[in-house]
């Protein structure tokens, strides 16, 4: 966990007071909306369907017990008793009110909670790994890199109104489970052949109504140097990039037009001349930093103690250990994906009672500490081996033992239409439907990893670009149709999918998707050949064929 | 940002209302013929014509610590007089997430 200093924790309070006195002004009518519209946005606060969305960071996806039971309490006190974790590591409030929005702010204030770079025109909350610091392999924590990244860029003036909203993930393995290819900066850790700690950088990724995959600017940035290198990327986008076209804002399209490298040889330019700034890191500032991440006491432990080899003979027990256990880098100790995709629920969707209850067992099982991943699940970092048959029970009480994890059920999906101001389609019944009809783990099991994800429009909020099977909602004369793309990934070796075909209704997706994964199940070459690697191999047409055949 | 005043042409194709979010709360509302806000979609004042419309959005802006956001919507009225919203989206601001709620479940 990362211990805020006294800095934070005035900046904060300090926010809570302004934004107290912004709404006070705006509910007497002194501010106008047009005027207070880009306040309550630098605030998280949205204006969607049905009431305001009230949007709160969650810093490179970690929690403490703490803010978690502050979350429960805003969901309960102020919303309607649940909050929807998003793909960008954040948590969402549906329903909350205006007038009781400083409370809930000030609330979680008090555990060091915010909403600030959620949203508008800037640098936005910095993602990463959400097993950052306990992943075998991995360079080290990038949450540490994450948080100075933080530090410099929350409410930095040169960062707050940029062309567009501007986004950061950072990874530290080799498997990329933040997206970063995806993002308009990613940085990935890496050591150089003198064993010092730097950063691949890659720019122009992104998904929305134009989607590019980043592309490698800087195969080495020395970490002493990202910030001014970063900087040297944002005073380029600053500079060139469009704020007169909406749609072509973002940082991607820039790259895109200018050649990654023209780009590149702009950045390096700026960069020359502010690297040897006062943006060059002391070592001292990062170990300060570093000094306050603190990490468990860990147990020396068996690596297959008894209570889990004892735990083995039950069937249940294992079809959820095989989908939601991974490796620690701690022998003795997993860690555990929380599957927010009940079958037939909303994905990403956690009650205020299971927000507390989760509270718990990570205090009783993972040393106090939550993680929040970009597909909509969450994690337990630190958990005993012994201890896994007994959690799992707990969660399975709480409807939270769900074996799906990476698997055909396991859903992203943003709000879509039933929420959301600019969704043209909806989402969430259509991955409601898809858990139902996959709801068979055995078959779950059979068909293997894949990634679905659905947006319900061309903003992708819910990554379809990116999924092993996308959907994307649109609107044609009136109706919800939903075009499906195929191939898409958002790892290491990210790549967008191919739309196989014309749009469907919304009562057909599920029957398309079936068709889908019927055709893959026909067409792979062995149980282990996974869907994607079958897609890889034969490319679309096949089932495009399936699909379309009888259509 | 753009006013929907500013919008060069306002065309309606069939019987309207205006529409727009409650400030306090966020709530859905609907302008009354009253120059008021309702969240009950039958007090909504019906507007058929492109000036009628117009009219009617320029007195749901000025008002703007009533409710914000305002724009036009269609909506049908059946043979008994009721209203009904026009297209999905209005269904669902009027009728609620057409799925069930993770609280009440």
């Amino acid at each position: 966990m990362y211990a805020y200093d006294e800095i934070d924790r005035t900046l904060v309070n300090e926010r809570v007071s302004e934004f107290r006195d912004q709404v006070k002004r705006r509910l007497s009518g002194e501010l106008t909306e047009d005027e207070f519209k880009i306040l309550r946005l630098q605030n998280g606060v949205y204006l969607q369907l049905h009431a305001y969305m009230f949007r709160v960071a969650i810093p490179y996806g970690t929690l403490a017990t703490n803010q978690l039971r502050a979350l429960a309490h805003v969901a309960r006190k102020y919303d309607r008793g649940y909050g929807h974790f998003t793909t960008r590591q954040n948590i969402q409030f549906n329903w909350i009110k205006l007038a009781e929005l400083p409370d809930a702010l000030e609330d979680l204030a008090k555990v060091g909670i915010h909403a600030m770079q959620t949203s508008g025109n800037n640098m936005r909350n910095v993602t990463s790994d959400q097993w950052a610091g306990v992943a075998p392999g991995e360079i080290e924590d990038p949450r540490i890199w994450s948080e100075l990244i933080r530090q410099h860029t929350t409410l930095h003036p040169e960062f707050s109104f940029l062309p567009r909203k501007f986004k950061i993930a950072i990874t530290a393995s080799d498997h990329d489970r933040a997206a970063i290819k995806i993002h308009d900066i990613g940085l990935r850790l890496i050591k150089n052949e003198k064993n010092e700690t730097g950063f691949e950088v890659l720019v122009g990724g992104g998904l929305g109504r134009t989607p590019f995959i980043a592309k490698t600017i800087k195969h080495f940035v020395h970490g002493r140097d990202i910030l001014s290198y970063i900087e040297a990327i944002l005073r380029v986008y600053n500079q060139y990039g469009r704020r007169d076209n909406i749609y072509k804002a973002r940082i991607k399209i820039l790259v895109h037009e200018l050649g990654i490298e023209k780009f590149s040889r702009e950045v390096e330019d700026e960069w020359q001349h502010i690297r040897n700034s006062s943006l060059q890191i002391d070592d001292e500032v990062i170990e300060d930093i570093r000094s306050r991440f603190t990490y468990p006491a860990y147990e020396k432990l068996p690596h297959m103690p008894d209570e889990l080899r004892q735990a083995a003979a039950d069937p249940d027990f294992e079809a959820w250990r095989k989908n939601s256990v991974a490796p620690h880098k701690v022998q003795g100790y997993s860690i555990v994906t929380i599957s927010l995709k009940p079958i037939g629920a909303p994905p990403g969707d956690a009650t205020a009672e299971q927000m507390d209850a989760l509270a718990d067992l990570a205090d009783k099982y993972s040393f106090g500490e939550i993680r929040v991943g970009h597909e909509q699940n969450l994690a337990l970092p630190h958990v005993a081996k012994r201890d896994l048959p007994a959690l799992w029970k707990a969660l399975d009480k709480l409807g939270l033992a769900t074996p799906n994890v990476n698997l055909i059920t396991d859903i992203i999906a943003c709000p879509g239409l039933d929420y959301c101001s600019l969704a043209n389609a909806r989402s969430i019944p259509i991955a409601q439907e898809l858990t139902r009809r996959f709801a068979n783990h055995e078959l779950a099991n059979l068909i293997g990893r894949l990634h679905i994800n659905i947006s319900g429009c061309i903003n992708a909020c819910g990554h379809h670009h990116v999924g092993h099977i996308g959907i994307l909602g649109v609107e044609k004369n009136g109706e919800e149709v939903y075009q499906i793309t195929i191939g898409g990934r958002a790892d290491e070796n990210a790549a967008l999918g191919t739309l196989i075909g014309p749009g469907v209704k919304f009562d057909e997706v599920a029957d398309v998707i079936e068709d889908v994964v019927e055709a893959y199940l026909a067409l792979r070459e062995r149980p282990e050949e996974l869907f994607m690697d079958t897609v890889k191999r034969l490319g679309v047409e096949p089932f495009k064929e399936r699909v379309y055949a009888t259509r | 940002m753009t006013s929907p005043l500013e919008q060069k042409k306002i065309k309606i194709a069939g019987p309207s209302i205006v529409t727009a979010n409650r400030t306090w709360d966020g709530i859905v509302v609907y302008r009354t013929a009253a120059k008021s806000w309702s969240v009950d979609l039958s007090e909504a004042a019906i507007v058929r014509n492109s000036d009628e419309a117009k009219a009617l959005l320029a007195e749901s802006v000025a008002d703007d610590v009533g409710a914000i956001g305002p724009y036009i919507a269609p909506v049908q009225i059946g043979d008994d007089g009721k209203i009904v919203p026009g297209n999905l989206r209005e269904q669902i601001r009027r009728t609620g997430v057409t799925i069930g709620q993770p609280a009440q479940v």
